[in-house]
């Protein structure tokens, strides 16, 4: 080994604390990048080769009923490739071992195996058997968390009848990657699963022999989707079509988009945070070794080494840093990533998920580190590689010190010396402090920002289930039914209170805009299902007209007082107009509200209803649920708790973990700045503090002046941290702005008391350190030493 | 390298500003040729004129000390002889070459193949062990000593693999002396080599000089504010405020160890 490089080694050795200070954020940095972008690869090509081998659906539409003899005539569309129509119902089940109604979705397949449009993926069992009516596969989800599979039976109740179902296998298929029901906030795998069936009894059950209810397509490549949807619309308008809708709002695939995007989004923003930080400490430490080493340069120069050497020898120190941390980062974030995909396999059914990381990603991240490791280097490297050899030769001549602001106002003699000596030496190196507190500052934002997640998603569930939703039961009826249903529903055990719901699909349109919704139609006096802005105040619903959700009348390109069409997608699928009087900044969904009696005025229907909000009394939970489960009118049973218990379960399963790396690496933030910045100013004035001492300072004396400068970096670092988090959270609310939800804008006074506490502990933890140090300074020693 | 050298020439003080150098040396002896070299250092408000206008041969395996108070300008010709400043005026020619007309680049590598440079304050890497220090440069001669053998030059053997921490200032001094010759240099340049030393290890230390001096036959330039070493040199250049006072040739030279200072 060359004699320089065993000088870089040793050196670095003599720096260790520092340097690994450094490499830790530049190994978190590389650890998130990879940890993202891992998992994010991995997962696209898990789900592309899924949609393609199992070919998923491009186009997905509903209909009441559309006679077979259509099918043909779908296929015949200009651009579309394949067709599968089917009948797809929910059901209530009745599992063994759960007392409340579990919903089941029935979905038919042909009775002989073939390949088709989101074709299954059989884990388990065998395949219907042509000829057995009953048989069924269920979804792995459902088999899982009912610990159910081949040989276990279900009941279902179909248009009244109980009807036993024999699971022969178990499933997957790639519509039902994110299996959720329509409306819930959270997948809850207990409580909703898919059941495939042979097509012929399925339709029979509910009365759709010779026609179907559900059509999946696929187009061919350069197809215009647009023009497809448009003419699979008016083929099922006649019957009672819902309006067909592309694969990127088919609920399953766009949950997953948008948790591809998020990695995406995340991947690219916080390595960057952690990789600027490390440039800024590379920086100063650099600089700091370069001042220290001047005539070690000089030396190196005089004896014959080029400018190139000497720049490479210094441009090394930051590469060896980046490089040791960019090798822990790749391990860490391929550990990260390993846990990360092991959790995304329980929030997403794929036949496969295997965790990948791509040599691509592995250079990507290489090379944002090595960025780092430059953009740290370059100020430094070139001061060392200007330095005249002769020139370095003479000591470094006095810093040139001036009087501090507050001094040049008078204010000085308010001022201890000590205190003077810190606020010059803060004044004297603007762009360092300023790159300090920053440095801090973002280490407290990103500690605001994950604990805010936790405020976020408290608020929410405030708003939904507790401020909005204060029913414990809603009831959907399989059709809608007139008033005297809501008595029937009163008179249920346990029933205290009950409340109309009337939802009527409709295809708003507004110009050249439109939407598929549905309209709810909620009582004038409504007192359980509310409608909750985002201040969490219960808004009322005008006598007359439309509210809309903020995101809906974005959508919709509308504002207040305009006129929208609505094409009524149900019955004799009236036309009718009205005026939107209202919206509202809800949380979640592209909410439509009417008081239900201009509903129907609007319907010219009577007292009808499709469903009922229920409170009820906990002590006859069961016999309700019983009951439910046997009415044949009732498609459908929500359970608030049960939601809540599925959103909770989720938050505790992910949330902690989030949590833990999230203060365990802002904390590696305030530290390696922390821990730094006392090295530095220890180093750059442990001869003017050792003169104090022999001057008579006691110990406190001269820390309270090192570490004062410490002190007031974080007197500045903490509220611009608290800004910068809110700030970032206001990004990441913007960011997450999407059509189904979006997060509130309330950052806690617990989430900023406990950033500002793990920044205090961190940095306490970094300046006690450079203490110990400070205590065993040795004075002879340290004034011997040439300056 | 070349014959033994004899004190000739230029007897007695020079006229100053004398251009026309007479000498009786062969050019082709001749190792440096300084003309009108002025340095004038800009320090902000005040111009600091270091030399003003020196003229000076140096001669191929000769012994000179360059001789001044403080602030007479000798580690400033000496780091211009050196490659390692650059004069503001005049010119430096180095055997065929002109010092003053090379670039970054031909300095460095004038610096790499003939300098040897000795410093007051060591400068030596702190983080490497004698021998390494040594290794420094013979890692990137083209035709060195072996770290061992210099340091056996200078005595210190034994002492390979101690840290500068570890040894003496007369020691790190011969550490620095065996990591200027290892490279076989051309040119030994000494800058106050005992300025921090005492009489003792100062002895040792121009033995070691001495000893390159005659054994490898390297032109060698010490610069002092000590009298008394003048007496080993064969020419003693005196320096005065930025210019050449007096250049004496001695008859005999005297061994460091029997020098009195």
């Amino acid at each position: 080994m060359r004699a320089i490089h065993r000088k870089l080694l040793r050196d670095l050795w003599q720096i260790k604390g520092q340097a690994f200070a450094i490499a830790a954020v530049i190994g978190v940095g590389v650890a998130m990048f990879i940890t993202y972008f891992s998992t994010f690869v991995s997962l696209e090509r898990t789900r592309d080769t899924y949609y393609d081998r199992y070919r998923m659906a491009d186009v997905f539409a509903m209909a009441k009923r559309a006679p077979n003899h259509l099918a043909p005539r779908l296929a015949e569309i200009a651009g579309v490739s394949g067709v599968r129509t089917r009948v797809v119902a929910d059901v209530t089940l009745d599992v063994e071992g759960a007392t409340e109604p579990i919903t089941g979705r029935l979905v038919s397949i042909p009775e002989a195996r073939q390949p088709m449009i989101n074709d299954l993926v059989l884990l388990q069992g065998r395949y219907l058997e042509p000829g057995r009516r009953d048989e069924v596969l269920v979804s792995e989800g459902f088999a899982l968390a009912r610990e159910i599979g081949p040989g276990d039976s279900v009941t279902a109740v179909i248009n009244g009848r109980r009807r036993e179902l024999d699971i022969v296998g178990v499933a997957l298929s790639p519509e039902y990657v994110y299996t959720i029901r329509p409306g819930d906030l959270m997948p809850d795998d207990a409580r909703f699963g898919i059941f495939w069936m042979a097509h012929e009894p399925l339709a029979a059950a509910f009365d759709m022999e010779g026609g179907f209810n559900d059509v999946v397509l696929r187009t061919m490549p350069g197809a215009q989707e647009d023009e497809v949807i448009a003419r699979v619309d008016s083929l099922l308008e006649p019957y009672g079509g819902l309006g067909a809708m592309p694969r990127s709002l088919q609920i399953s695939a766009w949950y997953l988009d948008n948790e591809l995007n998020q990695l995406k989004g995340f991947g690219m923003i916080t390595p960057m945070i952690f990789l600027a930080v490390a440039a800024f400490l590379l920086n100063v430490v650099l600089t700091r070794i370069v001042s220290v080493q001047r005539e070690q340069i000089a030396a190196l120069k005089a004896l014959g080494y080029s400018n190139r050497e000497v720049g490479f020898h210094y441009s090394a120190w930051s590469l060896l840093i980046s490089a040791s941390g960019s090798v822990a980062g790749v391990f860490l974030g391929r550990w990260l990533g390993l846990g990360m995909i092991g959790m995304y396999n329980d929030y997403f059914r794929f036949p496969f998920l295997a965790y990948q990381l791509s040599p691509d990603v592995v250079t990507g991240a290489l090379l944002i580190s090595v960025g780092a490791a430059i953009a740290g280097a370059f100020s430094s490297v070139r001061v060392a590689v200007a330095l005249p050899p002769a020139e370095a030769m003479r000591p470094e001549p006095p810093a040139r010190f001036r009087t501090t602001l507050m001094e040049r106002l008078g204010l000085g003699k308010l001022l201890s010396p000590a205190t003077r000596m810190v606020m010059r030496n803060l004044e004297k190196r603007p762009f360092r402090t300023f790159a300090s507190v920053a440095g801090v500052a973002a280490s407290g934002g990103l500690l605001v920002i994950g604990l805010f997640f936790l405020d976020a998603i408290d608020l929410l569930l405030d708003s939904q289930f507790y401020v909005a939703q204060r029913q414990d039961v809603t009831v959907s009826f399989v059709e809608p039914r007139s008033a005297q249903a809501l008595h029937e529903v009163h008179r249920l055990p346990g029933v205290i209170h009950a409340e109309a719901l009337r939802a009527v699909p409709v295809r708003l349109r507004a110009g050249h805009r439109t939407r598929q919704t549905s309209i709810t139609g909620l009582e004038g006096d409504a007192r359980l299902q509310r409608i909750v802005g985002s201040d969490l105040q219960a808004r009322e619903l005008p006598p007359n007209g439309l509210m809309m959700t903020e995101v809906l009348a974005k959508i919709l390109g509308i504002q207040r007082g305009q006129e929208v069409t609505l094409e009524v997608l149900e019955g004799t699928r009236p036309v009718r107009r009205a005026v939107v009087v209202d919206l509202v900044d809800e949380f979640m969904g592209t909410q439509i509200y009417m008081n239900v009696d201009a509903l129907r005025d609007l319907m010219r229907e009577g007292g009808i209803l499709s469903g009922a909000y229920l409170q009820i009394d906990q002590r006859f939970q069961n016999e309700l649920y019983e009951q439910l489960k046997n009415i044949p009118a009732v498609a459908g049973v929500a359970l608030k708790s049960a939601a809540l218990d599925a959103f909770n379960q989720q938050m505790d399963e992910t949330m902690g973990i989030f949590i833990f790396f999230n203060i365990l690496f802002a904390s590696i933030i305030t530290i390696g700045v922390v821990y730094n910045a006392a090295r530095i100013a220890l180093s750059e004035r442990s001869r003017e503090l050792a003169s104090l001492r022999v001057l008579g300072f006691s110990r406190g004396e001269i820390s309270s002046i090192l570490l004062g400068e410490l002190a007031a970096v974080m007197l500045l670092a903490l509220p611009l941290g608290m800004l910068a988090g809110y700030g970032f959270a206001a990004l990441m609310v913007s960011s997450f702005d999407n059509e189904l939800f979006r997060f509130p804008l309330a950052v806690s006074s617990r989430t900023y008391a406990t950033s500002v506490l793990v920044v205090l502990a961190s940095a306490t933890l970094s300046g006690l350190a450079v203490r110990r140090r400070l205590d065993h300074l040795d004075l002879v020693e340290v004034l011997k030493t040439r300056e | 390298m070349s014959q033994t050298t004899t004190a000739t020439a230029q007897s007695g003080p020079q006229p100053l500003g004398d251009r026309e150098v007479s000498t009786s040396r062969r050019d082709n002896e001749r190792v440096f040729r300084a003309r009108g070299v002025t340095k004038v250092y800009d320090m902000g408000e005040v111009q600091v004129h270091a030399l003003r206008g020196v003229d000076l041969d140096l001669y191929e395996s000769e012994f000179t000390v360059l001789l001044g108070p403080s602030g007479s300008g000798k580690s400033t010709l000496l780091n211009i002889l050196g490659g390692l400043d650059t004069p503001t005026d005049g010119e430096v020619h180095y055997r065929g070459g002109e010092l003053t007309a090379a670039d970054e680049r031909g300095l460095t590598r004038y610096r790499r193949h003939h300098v040897g440079f000795v410093f007051q304050f060591y400068n030596l890497i702190p983080s490497l062990t004698a021998k390494e220090n040594v290794a420094l440069v013979t890692d990137i001669s083209p035709d060195p000593m072996t770290p061992e053998h210099a340091l056996d030059m200078v005595g210190l053997a034994d002492r390979m693999d101690h840290f500068p921490a570890q040894l003496s200032g007369g020691q790190q001094q011969r550490v620095a002396i065996a990591r200027a010759i290892a490279k076989r240099p051309d040119v030994l340049l000494c800058d106050e080599p005992t300025g921090a030393l005492d009489i003792t290890t100062g002895v040792l230390v121009l033995e070691a000089i001495e000893r390159v001096n005659h054994e490898l036959g390297t032109t060698t330039c010490v610069i002092t504010h000590n009298a008394a070493i003048g007496q080993m040199a064969e020419r003693v250049i005196h320096l005065t405020d930025g210019r050449i006072g007096s250049i004496v040739e001695n008859e005999h030279q005297l061994g460091p160890r029997d020098l009195s200072w």
